[in-house]
């Protein structure tokens, strides 16, 4: 065990930055070496840009909607304003934000160093995807000048078939995001099959890495329903076939049965990878090996799975049939169980570790808060006699805001903080990073747990209007959005700062013990100057803290001999 | 690990003595909803009821009888259906004896307010204006559904399971957190990074608890879906932005009146896009899909009047589902349509009857404005000129040529009746071409007198 007083002085001498070339960022200048670029760094950040601005829009339109929820009746829009507020809310922050914000942003930048590798497996893919993601996220905003949409995000027949909006508009946009949401999943899967180092075998992986590999397999697997269930939409508005329209004797309720069967694993779409970056900042920030690192990577993999079994608890009032609802409301337990082996997993971690309250530690301690409480609510929503009460109400709305915001997103900021450093080369400033992560978790409690009590007393989503009796409860809620709306904006603004403003971060500044954390800081084009050491995963022995936020493993000083290093072999190099 | 045992005991006692606690409120009607619905009706105060109560309530008790031989609607043919129905039957009998006698009648006032002139109301809208019961835990309205106890029980013992739970696991974290902290001198101790017993003790915990919760969900969802053999039927037909309930003898009513003690059963469609029945009080949501039928149940407890809301979305009025009064100024609906449950089989029995004779009596203007309320025209159309979704009744260019798309039409009783019939045909311009056609579902009768109210209107 080593201990800050105890290490060669050589260590804190050791080079920080690419030596002998460029890092990724200073490698080429001008807009062509970004619009063509084929670096998963530059791709993942330009796709980070993109989902931060998602996010700061679909944001406003959260304020927005509270802000009209502050008294009953009209107090900024009417209804049909509140109800295209409320779709794009939702549109904008699932399809835009949520579902790439933690693999194909941070995945992008990450994995490929986590691996030790060069770059992704098809860095064209890879651009394709992101320039799929730009049109399908033009097309979404481009709703809004083309009369809007009105159908909520889940797009349910008939209304979506009826409605005058911008519907297909939406559709076109859904599908191609739906396509860069699959071509991600496909490029990580063989990334991860072929490009690990020699000597990383499936249980050396980096958890987050595990969770990526679970959640492209979902990417890829039900990511085309969603597709085709948008064509079939888009068809039958067109032609008027008969598919979902019952007046020409479709069925709506099939309609539901194809969207939550992309829409549910879509959850863990969102959540898998939030589990991921959880596994490593804990890890990291509590010097501990993670505790039962198999369960952990088996229950991603077997959360995977299940989640393509239990779509039908999304239509327990749909009209589906008894047998169905009991089968599906049976599988929606199985659920649980993965979820919570992976909480006590992550507790026991932190038993007897050092735990260091950094930035990327509290969202981290706050997603173990927060997404207990997501969880544990789903049990109510599982069951079916409760369930046909709390069914279509806000309880509803804020289980799963704790599971999407409250869990994914925070996870997204942990990791957004952890790796900022790395592929940024600054650090930002620490202090208000953490006096924002706190707002975060306080707005965010603030905002939804009033939400509960009110969906419980019988409060129906998608409302402009209410009785009087919730309104304490929407203006507490409201408080809270501002207080959350606040404290993303300071962060975004602090994160942009940093570029000019944040002292150069070093290689490693909070001792992490996978690979990226040898590359120098921001990585060169292809990441690494020399062929990383892979050490054991987890491990923290070796690390010592040579000054503030620098670490260094003792095994690099030049009086240590022995490492060995990972044989690059034949792998291609772009 | 021993240190810790009793500190998990304590948190499991304290969160089920809170959840208990917050359902506390709750128990009564659990127990009362049991044997006599009218035990829970007694106390109630009903504004309508007046000094005529003994009068009124005389007349009860004679009719309850027949009346529950009448309106409780066999819907299985088979002999063991009797039993069942006998009981509910009895027990409806039962309140209406008790409940009779101590809340009265307003049927005999509410008459006369009728014969009054047309502005008075009818006594079971009066009912249907009352406030709604606000009472209940923090947490939920009272259940006032004698199917939904189980599924409340099951509530608050998730409840209590959940409070334990996190803040088991909240303790740890903080805990572990204040303990492990990073400080000069401290350092991470080694311990073990897997422990089979642990996670298998963990993995098996919460399996047992999940087959439970399952297996009481599914056995208390069984009760809240299936309706007893015999039961009041009611058709449910929901269109943007109305509720419409048919009841047996043909009377039609955006509010929806029940007989307490007697179980009810909807039988619900949809003319136009998905909506959700949703009564929070009953603890009963079940989505209307068109041109398939749904069913849902209940079994009122106590009289009173309940929220009654759409819960699926659909569209623009989604959140002003069957709105009989907007407010004019800030846009909000101060009465929406409500479930009335009548105190017993004869007060129900005396609504149909009442509403029926009311409608055959009203002036056409009068049947008109009626319907205007009860038909859901007033979630679109204003009376008083300004434009909703739809535009207002109150048209000043009455007999002049009007603009329609694609040409001009002359506003007089053939474009009106045109338009209620066949919507779509003359769509004005400016606004959505989304009124369902009330083509077959308007008497004569009606029509008429949705003319004549429109025509009022025209000064």
């Amino acid at each position: 065990m080593a201990t800050t007083d105890e290490f060669p002085e050589s260590l804190k001498s050791l080079p920080q930055g690419p030596v002998n070339e460029p890092d990724f960022l200073q490698v080429a200048k001008g807009w062509r070496s970004w619009a063509f670029t084929l670096d998963h760094k530059r791709i993942g950040m330009m796709y980070l840009f993109g989902i931060l601005f998602s996010l700061l829009l679909g944001g406003s339109f959260a304020l927005l909607l509270r802000t009209e929820l502050w008294a009953p009746g009209k107090t900024i829009v009417g209804a049909d304003t509140y109800n295209q507020f409320f779709t794009l809310h939702g549109a904008v922050m699932v399809f835009l934000v949520i579902i790439p914000g933690i693999p194909a942003a941070l995945g992008n930048i990450i994995m490929p160093i986590q691996l030790g590798a060069p770059d992704v497996a098809f860095p064209r893919l890879n651009l394709a995807s992101f320039y799929l993601w730009c049109s399908g996220a033009l097309l979404l905003v481009l709703t809004i000048p083309f009369g809007g949409l009105d159908t909520g995000w889940t797009l349910y027949t008939p209304y979506s078939l009826e409605t005058h909006s911008a519907v297909m508009i939406a559709t076109f946009g859904v599908f191609l995001l739906g396509f860069s949401s699959i071509f991600t999943g496909l490029n990580f899967l063989v990334t991860i099959h072929k490009f690990r180092p020699q000597g990383m075998g499936w249980f050396q992986m980096p958890l987050n890495i595990w969770a990526l590999y679970g959640t492209a397999v979902m990417q890829v697997l039900a990511t085309p329903v969603l597709g085709i269930t948008v064509l079939l939409l888009t068809v039958e508005r067109l032609g008027h076939i008969g598919i979902f329209d019952p007046a020409m004797g479709g069925d709506p309720v099939l309609f539901q049965h194809f969207f939550w069967f992309y829409s549910h694993p879509a959850v863990y779409i969102m959540i898998i990878p939030g589990m991921g970056v959880i596994s490593e900042l804990i890890s990291t920030y509590a010097r501990k090996p993670i505790f039962g690192y198999r369960f952990v990577a088996y229950s991603s993999l077997s959360l995977a799975l299940l989640s393509f079994l239990v779509w039908g608890h999304h239509m327990f009032v749909s009209g589906q049939s008894r047998l169905a609802n009991m089968v599906f409301s049976a599988l929606t337990f199985t659920v649980g169980i993965p979820s919570a082996i992976k909480v006590f997993n992550w507790i026991a971690t932190l038993y007897k570790g050092d735990i260091r309250l950094k930035t990327g530690m509290l969202y981290a301690l706050s997603f173990l808060l927060l997404f207990t409480i997501g969880g544990l609510t789903g049990l109510f929503l599982g069951i079916l006699s409760v369930d046909v009460h709390l069914h279509d109400t806000y309880f509803v709305v804020a289980h799963f805001h704790y599971v999407m915001m409250g869990s994914t997103l925070v996870a997204f900021l942990g990791a957004l903080h952890h790796w900022w450093p790395k592929f940024t080369g600054r650090m930002y400033n620490e202090s208000l990073a953490r006096t924002c992560a706190i707002g975060v978790f306080i707005g965010f409690n603030t905002t939804f747990m009033p939400q509960f009590v009110m969906g419980a007393r019988g409060m129906p989503r998608r409302y402009w209007d209410y009785d009087p009796q919730y309104q304490v409860f929407h203006q507490i809620s409201t408080i809270g959005a501002f207080i959350l709306g606040i404290s993303l904006f300071i962060t975004v603004c602090y994160l942009m700062s940093s570029f000019w403003t944040g002292k150069k971060a070093p290689r490693n500044p909070w001792g992490g013990s996978s690979l990226e954390w040898q590359a120098p800081t921001p990585p060169t084009l292809y990441n690494f100057e020399k062929p990383p050491v892979l050490h054991e995963i987890y491990n923290y022995d070796d690390l010592v803290e040579v000054a503030e936020d620098r670490w260094e493993r003792l095994s690099d000083a030049p009086e240590y001999q022995g490492a060995v290093p990972v044989a690059s072999g034949d792998r291609e190099h772009h | 690990m021993k240190r810790v045992l009793p500190v998990l005991l304590a948190l499991f006692i304290a969160s089920i003595a809170f959840s208990a606690s917050s359902a506390s409120a709750q128990a009564p009607s659990g127990s009362a909803a049991a044997p006599v619905p009218a035990a829970a009706a007694a106390p109630t105060a009903d504004p309508t009821s007046g000094s005529n109560a003994a009068t009124a309530g005389s007349a009860a008790t004679g009719s309850a009888a027949t009346g529950s031989a009448a309106m409780v609607n066999d819907t299985a043919a088979t002999g063991s259906a009797a039993t069942g129905s006998a009981a509910t039957g009895s027990a409806a009998t039962g309140s209406a004896a008790t409940g009779s006698a101590t809340t009265g009648s307003a049927a005999a006032p509410a008459a006369a307010a009728a014969a009054k002139g047309p502005q008075a109301k009818a006594w079971y809208d009066v009912l249907a204006d009352k406030p709604i019961e606000e009472e209940g835990t923090f947490w939920m309205p009272k259940a006032v559904n004698q199917a939904a106890d189980e599924s409340d029980m099951m509530f608050y013992a998730v409840l209590a399971l959940s409070i334990f739970f996190f803040s088991a696991i909240t303790i740890c974290v903080v805990y572990f957190t204040i303990k492990y902290r990073h400080r000069p001198g401290h350092k991470a101790e080694p311990s073990a990074s897997h422990n089979d017993v642990l996670e298998i003790t963990w993995t098996v915990i919460p399996t047992i608890i999940c087959v439970f919760l399952f297996w009481y969900g599914w056995h208390s969802y069984i009760r809240v879906v299936t309706p007893p053999n015999k039961a009041v039927e009611i058709d449910v037909l929901a269109w943007r932005w109305n509720w419409q309930f048919t009841h047996e003898n043909g009377v039609t009513d955006s509010d929806l009146h029940v007989p307490a003690g007697v179980p009810v059963r909807l039988v619900m469609t949809s003319k136009d896009v998905l909506h959700s029945f949703y009564a929070p009080a009953m603890r009963v949501k079940q989505d209307l899909v068109p041109r398939r039928y749904t069913y849902a149940w209940f079994l009122a407890t106590k009289p009173g009047t309940y929220r009654l809301t759409c819960a699926e979305y659909c569209g623009t009025s989604h959140a002003q589902m069957a709105c009989l009064d907007v407010d004019p100024v800030t846009g909000h609906c101060n009465r929406r349509a409500v479930v009335v449950v009548h105190k017993d089989l004869e007060e129900y029995e005396r609504y149909l009857n009442d509403k029926v004779a009311d409608q055959m009596n009203m002036s056409p203007i009068d049947l008109g404005k009626m319907l205007y309320d009860k038909k859901g025209c007033s979630s679109c159309h204003t009376v008083d000129g300004s434009a909703r979704v739809g535009p207002s009744w109150k048209q000043p260019d009455w007999g002049k040529e009007i603009q329609i798309v694609g040409g001009t039409v002359k506003m007089d009783e053939n474009y009106v009746r045109e338009s209620i019939l066949y919507p779509a045909k003359k769509a004005r311009p400016g606004f959505p071409n989304s009124m369902p056609p009330f083509e077959g579902q308007l008497k004569e009768k009606e029509l008429l007198g949705l003319i004549a109210y429109i025509k009022s209107l025209k000064q």
